[in-house]
């Protein structure tokens, strides 16, 4: 028997609210929207906790500019603060290298991690999810049965239809579900919008295309100087 | 300590275990403990003891016994197998301690000494687990 499994459970429980941010597809803009919303949970004054589940390409690090804060061994591990968000990801451990890890392993690394961390009480849980309805995803819904997801999309066809596919199987599955947002928008068209409305699943918003964004990456004061013209927020 | 939470998985298993047998008191609680997890099985025994003094009644006067599983990495491109003890001497400490704290980091840290691929199973020994619980 797996000790680990019977543990998550209790790890959680003092989480009011646990968000995989999501998409299907690559380079949507799945990071940037779970490190915009733990910045912006936690200068609410919510207790925010980041879990960058994305061990093939984890991104919350250089999103917010992180470097070298480490976990503390307490009974369990305590993740280490960024910019008052619980932080945690692979690279407390894989360093720069890179994580060549598949199958079973995802699945053990994820289990290891919800099982050896103590978040203690939060407001928010956010997970930033790999690309793809694999492993992880398949592991979210099994294992953090409270997930919610948030699904993050361009207006692009090819990504629809990949969205689409993803909404089928966690509406398939029972898994809760926030809703829609459209980003990097480079036109006016209410296309997406309609397309969503159309599979009953709410469509939360749209978040323009910003050219001076790469600029901010790292610096968390620009990224939320550079978001915070979004109606979203 | 990050052991402490492996051990209150163990608890928490072995209760579940007892409650799905209906057991009213569990005698013994038998746990393997892989080797690539780099636990030192007599540290994880007196844990989980102290655990088990507070977890539940019924576990309170349980037996705690280890078994340490060598821990076999097989390569998924040459088939090459070996032994983690055989890598783990290549290993700097804290690189062997980022593995105790997440073995699948052993894919970061450890390459097959046949093909230097870092795509390999592990097919034996990869952390704690609770072997099975004896009781009435
Ligand atoms: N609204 C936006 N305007 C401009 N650039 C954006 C916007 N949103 C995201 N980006 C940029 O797009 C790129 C991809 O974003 P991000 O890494 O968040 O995507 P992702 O969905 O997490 O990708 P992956 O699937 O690889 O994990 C990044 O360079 C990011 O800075
Ligand atoms: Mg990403
Ligand atoms: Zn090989």
């Amino acid at each position: 028997m797996d000790p680990r499994l019977t543990i998550i459970e209790r790890r959680l429980k003092d989480i009011k609210r646990i968000i995989a941010v999501s998409g299907g597809k690559g380079g949507v803009g799945k990071s940037l929207t779970a490190s915009v919303m733990a910045l912006i949970f936690s200068r609410l004054g919510y207790k925010t906790g980041l879990l960058d589940l994305d061990f093939g390409g984890p991104s919350i690090h250089t999103v917010l500019g992180l470097k070298g804060a480490l976990p503390r061994e307490e009974k369990g591990i305590i993740p280490p603060d960024a910019h008052g968000i619980k932080f945690m990801s692979i690279i407390h451990y894989a360093g720069d290298n890179p994580s060549p890890i598949r199958g079973i392993d995802i699945s053990n690394a994820m289990i290891e991690l919800l099982a050896i961390t103590r978040w203690g009480r939060l407001d928010f849980l956010i997970i930033d999810m790999p690309p793809g309805i694999g492993d992880s995803t398949l592991d979210v819904i099994r294992l953090l049965k409270r997930a919610e997801f948030l699904i993050i999309t361009t207006e692009s066809r090819v990504t629809l239809d990949v969205v689409n596919k993803l909404l089928n199987l966690l509406k398939e599955l029972k898994a809760p579900i926030i809703g829609v947002i459209e980003n990097m928008k480079l036109t006016r068209s209410s296309f997406l919008s309609k397309e969503i409305g159309a599979l009953d699943v709410p469509f939360l918003g749209e978040i323009d295309f910003d050219s001076g964004l790469e600029d901010a990456i790292g610096n968390v004061d620009h990224i939320l100087g550079s978001y915070s013209k979004d109606p979203i927020c | 300590m990050h052991e402490w939470a492996l051990a209150e998985g163990i608890v928490s298993t072995a209760l579940k275990e007892a409650e799905r047998g209906k057991f009213t008191e569990v005698t013994r609680i038998n746990v393997k403990i892989g080797e690539l997890q780099q636990i030192d099985g007599d540290l994880f025994v007196s844990l989980l003891k102290e655990i088990l003094q507070v977890e539940d009644p019924k576990l309170k006067r349980a037996e705690v016994v280890f078994e340490n599983q060598e821990a076999i990495l097989k390569c998924r491109v040459c088939g090459h197998e070996w032994l983690f003890s055989e890598s783990k001497k290549g290993l700097s400490d804290e690189d062997a301690e980022l593995i105790h704290f997440v073995p699948e980091i052993a894919h970061v840290y450890i390459r097959c000494p046949a093909c230097k691929s870092p795509d390999f199973e592990v097919t034996k020994g990869r952390g704690v687990w609770l072997e099975s619980i004896e009781g009435e």
